[in-house]
Formats: C-alpha cells, structure tokens, sequence
C-alpha cells in the first residue's frame, strides 16, 4: 500500500494538500491541534491513496513524505 | 520507494513563513535543484531584507544575509573572487525592483554568472503589506488603501521583460507555484538557472509568482486562485530570453583576462 | 637603500593594496580619488586581479561585502559623498565581522562641496561611519610613503581584527607626487579565514554571514563581544607620532597633510624661541588618548589644527580631560591654511602665555 507521511508539527493547516488531492482523502483534523497550534492535515483513507505526491508538491512546508509500495 | 521527500540542501528545520505562503515551495524547488546538480558543495546562496531574510536558516550551503537591494552586489563579490563557486540569490519584489533596482539592472548588464530566484508576490511581506513596484493597478495594500492608481504611484515593472532588454542577461523566464502543474514547470526553470551558471551562460533569473495569503487578506487557496485570475494575465508566465552569453567574465587569479 | 617610485598618493595606495595580496578593487568614479579606480584598471589584469566599476558606491561596497565574506583581501575606495553612500554597507560589514578596507580621499563638503582636499569627515570616519554601535579602524596618513605604509598595515588590522580598516586621506595626498618604498609593507600573522562563505565542499558545515538577530540579547553578546575587540585594538594598535613635544609649551595636535603645514610653522617658531610641539596622531580611531593625557602634564596649551570646522577639538578635550586650554584653527571648505597662518596663531597664543 502506498505510504504517506506527515511530519504533524511542521503542518501549518493552511489546507493547500487537501485541496489538490485527487482522491479527495487529505483533510485537516479539527480534534487535534499540533506543536503550532494548527489543525494538521492527515491522511482519511490510506487505501486510495495513488502516490500521485500532489499533496506533497504543493505543501510549503514540506510536510509530507510520499512512498509507493 | 520513496516519491517525494525533503531535499537533502534544505535545512530540517521549520519554516517562518505563514501558513500557505508559497515562498516554502520555492525554497524546496532551490534545494531539490541543488541536490540534483549535486552543487550544494558548492553553492553560496545570498537572501537580503525580506520574508526570505532568514533563509540563511534553510538551505544547507554557506549562506549570507545582505542588506535590502543588495544581494546582486553582494553575489557579484562573491562570483568575481570564486567563480567556481555556484552563487544565487533570493530575492524578493520589493528587494528586487524597488531599492535594488539598480543592482539588478546592473548584474545583468554585467552578464553577472549567478543564478537570481526573484519571488513575486505583489506586495511586501515582511513588514505588513506596503504596496510593492510590482503591485497590480487597483490592487488594495495598507500604502495603496485605495488601490494602487496608476496616476499617482505609477505602473508595476516588468522584471522579465525588462531585463531579457538586457545583453547580459542569458536566461529569464517567469513561472508559478499556484498550481501543481506550474510548480513542476517551475522547478524546471530553477533547475535550468542552476544549470546555465555552470554552463557559465551569463546571467539567469526565475522570477517566480508566489502569494501573500496574510496581506492580501485570503485564505491560501483562494491566494493560489488570485495568483491565476489576476496575478498571471498581468505577468504573463513564459521565457522571456534563452541565450547563451557566453560573456565569460574575466574574473580571478585563475583566469586572469 | 630600497629602491623608491615617485608616485601619486592614489596610486601609491593602490599599489600597496596590490603588493598586500589584495586583488579585488570595486570602484565608482569621484573626484579626487578617481586615479585608484584608473591605476587598478590599468594594473589588476596584469596581476590576475580585477578591477570591476559599480554601478554606485553602495553596490561597490556590497560587491565587497561579497568578496570579504568569501574569505578575500578586497579593497573599495572613493570621495567623502561617495563614502556618505557606502554608510549602510559599511555597518553591515561591521555587523558580519568581515575584514576590508575602505579608501576616503576627503573633498570639501558637505553635499556636492567641492573637489579641495579636506578633512571634514572625520566625524564621519571616527563617530559615525554607519548606523549601530561600530568603529572602523582609521588610519590618517600624512605623506605618500604612509599612503602605502598604512594601506599595507590597513589590511592586516583588517583580517586581525575582522573588520573594516579606513585611510583617511585627503584630495591633497591624493593628488602629490612623493617617492615611495614599497618593501616597508605591513607583515603580520593573519588568522585562517574559517569563517568564510566560499563553499562547505561538504567538508564543513554550512558557514553564515550575517548581521541579523532578532533575538536582543543575542544582538547585543555579538556587539560587547566587538567592543571586547574594540578595546584590544586600541591597546595594541593606536599609532601617533611625537614631534619636539619634550619641552614643548604648546602642543599642537593635527593629522594628515595639515601635520606637514605646522611642523613647517614649529620650525619658524622655533627659531623664534617658541617651545611647540606636535602630537600628530595615525590612528585617528583608535584615538591616541594615553600621550595627550601625559602631555596635559607637561604643555600648556593645546592647539587643534585641522581642515574643517574643528572636528577633532573635543577628542583632545576628553583625551586631556580639559587639564590645558584647548583651542583651534583650521580652514575648511577646500581652503589650505599656510604654514605662516598657523605660525601667526602660535605666536597669539605663546603671546598670552607669557
């Protein structure tokens, strides 16, 4: 299954990942905040995950590490 | 297998930037280049006044913090003494083409040999918003309350277009980090200003569109949109010069002239 | 006897830059320096140097910000507005603990002035050369030997101390012509230049320049650590000459060309039973307090000889903590006192000594 990674505390939850994510599967968890004080983006369904790396092309703070099986 | 991760030349450490703010895929895009020219080694990177002044912080090359216009001087010191060297800038709208309009003119007329990653995002930054040369006519900034009018603070400058006028200049071209596509034409571009400095081609510069989600008062998606409705039809994206100087300056003890 | 090159003050400064190691020279045309940026042009290719002309004083001393920050001997000179300009670059070179050194061939001023020697920067030079606290070393040179002698010594202070160094000069030693030894060249033990941007060759980690904390305590460790350095280059450093001062009622205190005027006028006195003196300090930062204080014991009267408006005046007052009368004359905008008129205000004040 292809893995994506998200380094939580350097999340900004500007929601810039979620919003070019093909999948759709990328939203921000609004129960949690991070060491920012920010809603961290994650992952919803890792399963559909294509590690097409959209997400991570488009994160400015290099949050997010993409490995395909 | 790994798709994407962090490039080695960035520094593991946060960025200051706001949430949003594309100047963070920028630097990605200058460290991913200088790991694949494998010049990291070699390269001295110099970031003036600006969001971007601490980028002594993020990139893991020797760094230098110039004052604000300067960089273009500070990089012309540094390539003249060790032209082995891989010398860039980065450089802001307000650094680049308000005070440090000269110093840019002027590298360029020089046919300088170093790579200039030029950062537009119509406003300045760092202190909160001022209107900046390369704010867009009508564009609200707390020095253009009104919206900027062209009959009292004049008309935005054309970098690309300005300086590919210039002999010196080997390489311009202007891209986009707003979508995903354009990020990766972008990275090209940066990859390519790297390239040509160790092609010894003459002087490149990317200038690059980016947002300011905090002063222009959007949330970073709908900066990415205004970068497409407004910012790009003003500064239309594309190569504005592609030559080859080949202006070997004559520089140190080494090469003499 | 080493063999001597009569020489312009200019060019006797460029040489000795050149013979210090120094092959970097970035320029801007002004009027009475103009013959360092010509004999740099005309010599540098043939050493494997660069002379390279800016676009502005202020690009020219970030270009050597550049050069000093790589780790290189560069050197950048011009005409009190020209050095007006560089002020900001100036500070930040302070600010980044980089090693260079900086030419001001004085004209009249203040704004467009005149192209007359002068020495009315010296404010500029020792109190405010840039914003922040900082000094720059600064060194006042008095004939065209010295122009060479102390640029030779400018740069090695310089790389010692890990900062900028300035020769104080002026339009008139710029211009004379003087027979100069160049073997006198400054040789001192120059600490490795670790610091450097010039590349970590993934040898190293990274190297930074910069002059930025946004942390207060940290700015001001880095600024007492300076002052730190500030002191020990005025306890090791600061230069003076002594002339006829030994049973000298009236010691006049004066540097650079106007130096050469009032010992022609001391002569005169002399012959005419007048006991003056000349305290004539090189290094005009850091100041030469110690011997004034020594002197305020022995002489009488002090007299500030400069070609301004007297810039210098309270230095010697504090030097001597006011033990002696302190008074001055000079001329300014470009005018060149005679040595006649300087002797004429030796005699009004040995007049009111007796």
């Amino acid at each position: 299954m292809n893995k994506v990674t998200f380094s939580e505390d350097l999340c900004k939850g500007c929601g810039l990942c979620a919003s070019v994510c093909p999948k759709k599967i990328i939203a921000l968890d609004r129960e949690k905040l991070n060491k920012k004080g920010y809603h961290p983006a994650g992952i919803t369904d890792q399963s559909k995950c294509i590690a097409c790396a959209m997400c991570a092309t488009i994160c400015p703070d290099v949050v997010i590490k993409v490995e395909k099986e | 297998m790994v798709v994407f991760d962090r490039p080695k030349s960035l520094s593991p450490v946060p960025f200051h930037y706001c949430p949003g703010c594309t100047h963070g895929i920028v630097h990605r895009l200058v460290a991913e280049a200088l790991d694949e020219l494998d010049i990291c080694g070699k390269a001295v990177g110099i970031a003036p006044v600006g969001c971007s002044v601490f980028a002594y912080n993020y990139f893991e090359c020797d760094m230098i913090e110039a004052a604000h216009g300067r960089a273009p001087a500070v990089a012309t010191g540094v390539k003249r003494t060790h032209p082995d060297n891989i010398v860039f800038t980065y450089q802001g709208d307000g650094d680049l083409a308000a005070i440090g309009t000269a110093e840019t003119v002027h590298v360029g007329a020089r046919g300088e040999n170093i790579t200039i990653i030029f950062i537009n995002n119509c406003i300045y930054g760092m202190t909160g918003g001022q209107m900046a040369p390369t704010t867009l006519p009508g564009q609200v900034t707390t020095t253009s309350p009104y919206g900027r009018d062209r009959r009292i603070q004049g008309s935005p400058i054309h970098v690309c277009e300005m300086l590919s006028t210039l002999d010196g200049v080997a390489y311009a071209e202007r891209v986009a980090v707003n979508t995903v596509p354009n990020i990766k034409k972008a990275k090209k571009a940066i990859v390519k200003a790297f390239q040509n400095q160790i092609d010894k081609k003459g002087l490149s510069i990317v200038e690059v569109l980016s947002t300011c989600p905090t002063n222009w008062g959007m949330t970073p998606e709908a900066a990415l949109k205004w970068v497409e409705t407004d910012m790009i039809p003003f500064y239309p994206l594309g190569v504005y010069k592609d030559t080859d100087v080949k202006l070997l300056n004559p520089t140190s003890t080494k090469e003499g002239n | 006897m080493a063999k001597k090159v009569l020489m312009k003050g200019n060019e006797a400064i460029a040489e000795a830059a050149i013979k210090s190691g120094c092959l970097y020279f970035f320029g801007y045309p002004i009027t009475p320096q103009t013959e360092i940026s010509e004999y740099m042009a005309k010599r540098m290719p043939k050493v494997g140097g660069l002379c390279l002309q800016a676009e502005s004083e202020i690009s020219a001393i970030n270009m050597v910000m550049g050069a000093a920050a790589s780790g290189t001997r560069c050197l950048t000179s011009s005409s009190s507005p020209g050095v007006s300009l560089k002020s900001e670059g100036i500070s930040y070179i302070v600010g980044c603990d980089l090693p260079c050194v900086i030419v001001n061939v004085q004209r009249g001023g203040p704004g467009l002035g005149g192209i007359q020697p002068s020495q009315q920067d010296y404010y500029q030079a020792t109190k405010a050369n840039g914003h922040g606290d900082e000094q720059i070393i600064v060194l006042a040179p008095a004939s065209v030997q010295e122009m060479a002698q102390l640029t030779s010594e400018a740069f090695d202070l310089a790389d010692i101390y890990r900062m900028p160094a300035m020769i104080l000069a002026d339009g008139a030693l710029g211009q004379m012509m003087e027979p100069v030894d160049f073997e006198l060249t400054s040789k001192r033990e120059i600490p490795e230049k670790t610091w450097a941007t010039n590349g970590t060759e993934g040898k190293r980690p990274k190297n930074i320049i910069n002059s930025l904390y946004m942390n207060p305590n940290d700015l001001e460790d880095s600024i007492i650590a300076r002052y730190k350095r500030y002191d020990e280059v005025a306890e090791k450093e600061t230069k003076y000459e002594e002339y006829k001062c030994d049973d000298a009622d009236i010691v006049i205190v004066s540097y650079g060309i106007t130096a050469r005027i009032c010992k022609t006028a001391i002569a005169a006195a002399r012959a005419k039973g007048i006991k003056v003196g000349l305290l004539r300090p090189i290094t005009l930062w850091p100041y030469p307090k110690k011997p004034l204080l020594k002197l305020a014991d022995s002489a009488k009267h002090f007299l500030v000889v400069e070609l301004n408006m007297g810039q210098m005046v309270d230095d010697v007052k504090v030097a001597t903590e006011c033990k002696k009368p302190v008074s001055f004359f000079g001329r300014t905008g470009g005018v060149i006192p005679s040595p006649a008129d300087v002797l004429a205000e030796i005699e009004k004040i040995a007049g009111g000594l007796n």
